[in-house]
């Protein structure tokens, strides 16, 4: 019982899950426009709730909500489930597959055997598709890999009821109607309203006014905690700004590419010369991702190297402020 | 980041034989994916990361070895999990599971609590009973 399901590979798993799942509905979307339509793009900083030992910070909004919005704003229905009861979560799953409905799930990344062991990690927030079971293994599109792979019965339990922050819980969720027009006028004016909000927002956890709280505490860090274990919150930002299901400088070239297809919809200029800025921006980050890198590798040890990169976040703070207050009077 | 400037390093991921995407621009300003081998940058702080990891577990079987600690430190670092974590997975308050991480408290933990550690390192009660280090 294996649907004829598409598996296209995708830079963000939650993007990618979308995608995948919205074709098989017949509904064609790039992942850079589900991402944009779902104001993807985020930053928080959350200095005292403490993810494998380093500070919290985010490039991307609670798992979920890229899909929800997105969904709202295209008047798309999507069914999500929660399961106590780990056999009940099974039993729906098979279900769906019994009828051909390729399920998304929500699931911890730790145990996921398909992984290399430097992406193991107890990140709760990873998105799968099941589109098959066969020999009572499940068939898994995993939108970050570029090849579909399989788990049996209680590999893929063991995933779906992995504890912690962000205990997933048996999550499910999938399309359940798609209507047959849609204009994107609106949705993506939307859509870009809103990212422009969370990034500008008055608040100092979110958007702009956080990456200059994290310019602030890389200097924090080295005076009070010293080189190692800023090196390794340093590690950790890093991680979270680059690595596949969390993005960040790579959200930046997703963010681009979406307003580059926004400004071809809406024929309007302006955007796309803004989606050729943000890939500046991206490159941007990128330049801070690789000096990072260098002074965790080399552990030096001079006051000057922390304020460099200080400075660095402290530019693209304000190079991004700009760039969402353009981006506000452009749509 | 131009379409040919995607870094196509060594990685993790690369010995797994998995591409990631990232989108790039061509040569006509147009945003397309392409399939990477990996980023060094990347790499370099994975590799951080695990090896600081590797001290914390090293750590831990040091204090174990010494008395200071009860096995329960060590495999909570071996699998790589912090205090919410491990409390999340045995069901019980973080409180708790630190206590446990006491020697004395734990040599008085009854089996069934025993067995539920064991469980989630996926270990049996006598490994975690006798782990001395």
């Amino acid at each position: 019982m294996q649907a004829d399901f598409q598996h296209k590979q995708a830079a963000h798993c939650e993007n990618g899950a979308i995608v995948n799942l919205l074709g098989d509905k017949g509904f064609k979307i790039s992942e850079p426009m589900a991402f944009g339509l779902g104001s993807g793009l985020f930053f928080v900083y959350l200095p005292f709730l403490k993810i494998n030992h380093a500070p919290g910070i985010s490039y991307r909004p609670m798992p979920g909500k890229i899909f929800n919005r997105m969904a709202k704003r295209l008047g798309i229905k999507v069914q999500r489930f929660k399961f106590s009861d780990p056999k009940k979560a099974q039993q729906k799953l098979d279900e769906n597959l019994s009828k051909n409905i390729p399920t998304g799930l929500v699931v911890g990344v730790y145990n996921l055997p398909y992984f290399p062991d430097e992406y193991r990690f107890h990140f709760n927030a990873h998105n799968i598709v099941v589109f098959g079971k066969e020999n009572g293994n499940y068939l898994i599109s995993d939108s970050v890999m570029d090849y579909t792979v399989s788990l049996n019965e209680d590999e893929l339990e063991k995933v779906r009821y992995a504890k912690g922050a962000l205990a997933p819980k048996g999550h499910l969720y999938y399309p359940v109607s798609v209507p047959e027009t849609i204009d994107l006028t609106n949705p993506i004016k939307k859509a870009i309203k809103q990212t422009c909000n969370d990034m500008l927002a008055p608040v100092p956890l979110v958007g702009v006014k956080a990456i200059r709280w994290v310019a602030k505490d890389i200097l924090k860090w080295h005076k009070k905690l010293g080189v190692a274990k800023t090196n390794y919150n340093l590690a950790n930002m890093i991680r979270m700004q680059e690595e596949i299901g969390t993005g960040g400088g790579g959200f930046r070239f997703i963010y681009a590419a979406f307003l580059q297809e926004a400004g071809e919809y809406l024929k309007n200029q302006e955007l796309l010369n803004l989606s050729q800025e943000m890939a500046l921006i991206g490159d941007n980050w990128r330049d801070f991702a690789l000096e990072a890198s260098r002074v965790v590798k080399k552990r030096s040890n001079t006051e000057n190297v922390y304020q460099v990169l200080s400075n660095d976040l402290m530019k693209l703070a304000d190079m991004e402020e700009a760039f969402f207050k353009k981006l506000k009077k452009a749509v | 980041m131009k379409k040919n400037e995607v870094p196509q390093d060594d990685s993790p991921l690369k010995r797994k034989n998995i591409n990631e995407m990232v989108y790039a621009v061509d040569d006509d300003g147009k945003f397309v994916s392409v399939q990477s081998t990996g980023w060094e940058a990347k790499t370099v702080v994975q590799h951080e990361n695990l090896e600081v990891l590797d001290q914390r577990i090293q750590q831990a079987l040091n204090d174990v070895k010494a008395g200071n600690v009860s096995p329960i430190v060590y495999f909570m670092e071996l699998n790589r999990m912090d205090w919410q974590t491990l409390a999340a997975y045995v069901g019980k308050w973080t409180f708790f599971v630190k206590r446990h991480g006491k020697p004395n408290v734990f040599k008085s933990l009854n089996t069934k609590t025993l067995q539920k550690y064991a469980d989630v390192f996926g270990i049996s009660l006598t490994d975690l009973q006798n782990f001395k280090g």
